[in-house]
């Protein structure tokens, strides 16, 4: 891949790889004795790993191609390697904290495998490795395709791709060390934060820039999410994330924020990220995916304009409903709470506007696992996007609140709404960017649809019960007006759910497996064939008008 | 550049965009797409009008219903504590044996106090009251200090070596750290006290009767001259068949040779009098039921 580089760009990937290293030195050196200090060493090893595989390339001969001929798809590659390999790690992760949690000995008695570091190892590994990844790189498929150009440099995505995944690494080794700002979703540390607003800069930068070369008159709907996404993530992420370091030579620091105030802007941030990271993005994919595996057009572009200002005007004000019944101003809880059901309707605009452009493609849903995972995705967004406008009800909040059942609605989300899309996703491009006739095996895509289907519905229907037993429970009196139950009878109670609950996500997982060792077999096992057209065109005279429509 | 085609399965036309083979139909938004917008912004418009909802530069705007979640959870707190008070009021001032005579009263007892358990004192103690390694078991006929309601009540209002300023006291030197016996010595003297409950021990009479003296010397000052304890001053009966931390030989040298001191919490300002009367009278009913 290095030898794809011009000479020019390999200096410029060795001059970065090693600034970078020896910001690593510094920080190991600032940072000795604490955590701080460990991750200097490994963003040194990590650079310096890249810039001697740079610089083993610096005489290589000058490629060849011409360039303006062909998509640049080798980080596409490699992230969605890297979204798979996180997968791997995050959900076999969260089949551990879940096994945790039915089986407490399972944490063997060290400070790293307590449930408190290993939970956030398993959020960030599954939010940000795998669905980061995903992103990354289905972003880097997607613009290139829908704007009929290549990307806009050749180094910086390398540089948004890996630095990402510096991030990530960063993250889950400081969980495990004890490195925590203590915001949901936002755990990483200062010097962290601070390299993720780098990457992500210029990841804005290198999107705005590959839109401004493209080749069609229009900007396709994906890259509008997409944009987004990146876009507001960014300004969740440094809003949230301000905060003074307690010494530059440590892991701590304190927010710029406090009480209350504090609470709403992790909220705001938290929510948020469900909806730019979780959703804008990820309907990013479907809007490009689902079109085009069932070869069919949208069913309306006005259903598209509709639902996207919808969900980004009306996302925004939804975080309180996360601080119902608490010491946040009641005002603000019914913002949240009425902002949070008028949100209902684009969000099922966008899930019913995706399943309706299946209308005319049923036959392809019943016999491609790869379509069916699309269409079941769109179903879990707007199975989950209701659940959640439901419990910003205060009324039923305050039953849900604290409860596994907001366990569950993450999980109904981020396993049948998010990896569904994501899986579908990659089996869609893996054969694209690696010229592969199909997949190494459609049945190991079968089995990973139905693992990946009984696994979510175990898990969900596990914790909609355990969640509601268990808020039930709470709120039980007895006829003398006292507490029915204590904390450990509900744990009992728990119980039988919670080994459900691993069950499901060790399905999960399984599928997950499986889908990495067809990806590698695709790779390494399938013949190459040439795609129809998969290259940027000049003009659309030598195109095909309007292919899908039969 | 842009043709618009008619899709032949809907009958809609497409907006005339392509993307790389992907099309868009024109379609219209479905009408009830705009009746549930319509239906949400209304309801959430009559929302905002009925309950405290939208920032003024110093105040809100309060909504016409005057609703406040301070005022509401302030008065469902006060009409709770005002039902329970029917009963909770004879619980923290009438004394235990007149509480135990009067059925209705026990009733809310044996509602109440499982939940208080579970939630207090089962942590240590164990869900069935019968304790651990190092917790007490409080439904054996075994107390440290004694196990009338009034001692309960005091046990529970003070703890033991707790931050409270009433605390009851209680420690057991450390008698082998601090150079008081011999390991040979801690060992006999551990053979001698296994003996006086009946455990099995393979000492010949003469090293008991050695045992004996140590006990006397050392022991007997807190433990009494037979062994049976204090529960003025909370130090166990030791001729009985329960134990605290066991009665092996290794659990019992190292209380003998590194000492022990108990912890209890005070519950005086997290539990009333009434939860804590609730709670005595459901231990000496637990205790009462495993003795039958």
């Amino acid at each position: 891949m290095m030898t794809r580089l011009t000479t020019i760009e390999r200096q410029g990937a060795m001059l970065l790889s090693g600034l970078i290293a020896f910001a690593g030195l510094a920080l190991a050196v600032i940072g000795r004795g604490d955590a701080m200090g460990v991750h200097g060493w490994i963003t040194l090893i990590l650079a310096g790993t890249l810039f001697f595989i740079a610089g083993n390339a610096a005489y290589a001969p000058e490629p060849t191609e011409d360039r303006t001929k062909s998509y640049y798809d080798d980080p596409t590659k490699i992230g969605l390697l890297l979204a798979l390999f996180w997968a791997v790690i995050g959900m076999g992760m969260g089949v551990w904290v879940a096994a945790q949690l039915a089986w407490p000995d399972l944490r063997f008695d060290a400070a790293w495998s307590s449930f408190g570091r290993l939970r956030p190892v398993h959020t960030s590994g599954v939010i940000f490795g795998f669905g980061g990844n995903a992103l990354i790189a289905t972003s880097f498929h997607i613009m290139q395709r829908t704007c009929r150009a290549r990307l806009a440099g050749h180094l910086s995505p390398w540089f948004v791709l890996l630095g990402f995944n510096l991030f990530c690494i960063i993250a889950a080794s400081g969980y495990l060390m004890g490195v925590t700002q203590s915001k949901e979703y936002a755990e990483p540390e200062w010097y962290a934060d601070i390299w993720l607003v780098i990457v992500w800069i210029v990841y804005f930068i290198l999107y705005i820039r590959t839109l401004a070369r493209r080749n069609e008159p229009h900007i396709y709907v994906a890259n509008w999410y997409y944009l987004a996404f990146i876009l507001v993530v960014a300004i969740l992420h440094i809003v949230n994330n301000l905060a003074v370091p307690a010494s530059f030579g440590a892991a701590k620091s304190y927010s710029a924020f406090s009480g209350v105030q504090d609470a709403m802007t992790q909220w705001w941030y938290g929510h948020n990220a469900v909806a730019f990271f979780l959703t804008s993005g990820f309907l990013g994919m479907l809007y490009y995916f689902l079109p085009k595996r069932a070869e069919r057009p949208i069913y309306s572009y006005r259903l598209s304009i509709l639902s996207f200002w919808g969900i980004v005007f009306f996302y925004i004000w939804a975080g309180s409903h996360h601080l119902h019944y608490t010491a946040l101003p009641m005002w603000v809880q019914t913002l949240g709470m009425t902002f949070s059901v008028m949100l209902l309707v684009p969000s099922w605009a966008s899930a019913g506007n995706a399943l309706m452009t299946l209308n005319g493609a049923w036959q392809k849903v019943r016999d491609d696992a790869t379509l069916r995972f699309m269409m079941v995705a769109a179903v879990f967004y707007g199975l989950s996007t209701f659940e959640g406008s439901f419990m910003a009800v205060r009324a039923v909040n305050s039953l849900s609140h604290y409860t596994d059942w907001t366990v569950g609605h993450v999980h109904a989300g981020a396993m049948g709404w998010v990896a569904l899309i994501s899986f579908g996703s990659i089996y869609a491009v893996v054969p694209v960017i690696w010229r592969k006739e199909s997949m190494y095996s459609w049945k190991l895509v079968e089995w990973h649809f139905w693992l990946a289907l009984g696994g979510t519905v175990i898990y969900v229907f596990a914790m909609w019960n355990s969640g509601i037993t268990q808020g039930l429970m709470w709120r039980t009196y007895t006829e003398s007006g006292t507490l029915a139950y204590s904390f450990t009878d509900t744990l009992v109670a728990m119980h039988p759910y919670y080994v459900a609950r691993a069950i499901g996500g060790s399905m999960f997982l399984a599928g997950a497996v499986i889908g990495a060792f067809n990806v590698v077999m695709t790779i390494r096992n399938v013949s190459h064939a040439a795609p129809q057209r998969d290259y940027p065109t000049e003009s659309e005279a030598n195109e095909p008008a309007v292919p899908a429509a039969e | 550049m842009s043709v618009r085609e008619r899709d032949p399965l809907t009958g809609h036309e497409t907006t005339g965009h392509e993307w790389n083979g992907i099309t868009e139909l024109n379609t219209r938004v479905p009408r009830a797409i705009w009746w549930a917008v319509g239906i949400t912004h209304i309801w959430a418009l009559v929302y905002w009008v009925l309950m405290p909802a939208w920032p003024l530069v110093t105040t809100y705007t309060k909504g016409l219903l005057d609703y406040d979640d301070q005022e509401r959870v302030e008065r469902d707190v006060t009409e709770a504590n005002a039902e329970r008070a029917t009963w909770a009021q004879a619980l923290s001032t009438r004394a235990a044996d007149e509480i135990r005579n009067d059925a209705a009263l026990m009733e809310h007892v044996r509602r109440t106090a499982p939940s208080l358990f579970g939630d207090n004192c089962a942590a240590c103690h164990g869900s069935d009251a019968a304790g651990g390694p190092g917790f007490p078991n409080l439904v054996d006929d075994a107390w440290l200090w004694g196990g009338d309601a009034e001692t309960i009540m005091e046990t529970l209002r003070v703890g033991i070596n707790s931050p409270h300023p009433e605390t009851r006291f209680a420690q057991m030197l450390a008698f082998g750290e601090t150079g008081i016996l011999s390991r040979p010595q801690i060992r006999t003297v551990v053979d001698y006290v296994q003996s006086l409950s009946g455990l099995e021990t393979r000492a010949t009479p003469a090293r008991l009767s050695e045992g004996e003296a140590i006990f006397a010397e050392n022991c007997a000052s807190c433990h009494g001259d037979d062994a049976t304890g204090s529960q003025e001053i909370g130090a166990p009966n030791l001729t009985d068949d329960a134990w605290i931390y066991g009665g092996g030989d290794a659990v019992m040298f190292e209380t003998i040779n590194e000492g022990r001191q108990g912890w209890m919490p005070a519950w005086e300002e997290r539990l009333t009098i009434a939860d804590r009367m609730a709670l005595t009278l459901y231990l000496q009913d637990l205790g009462a039921e495993e003795r039958e």
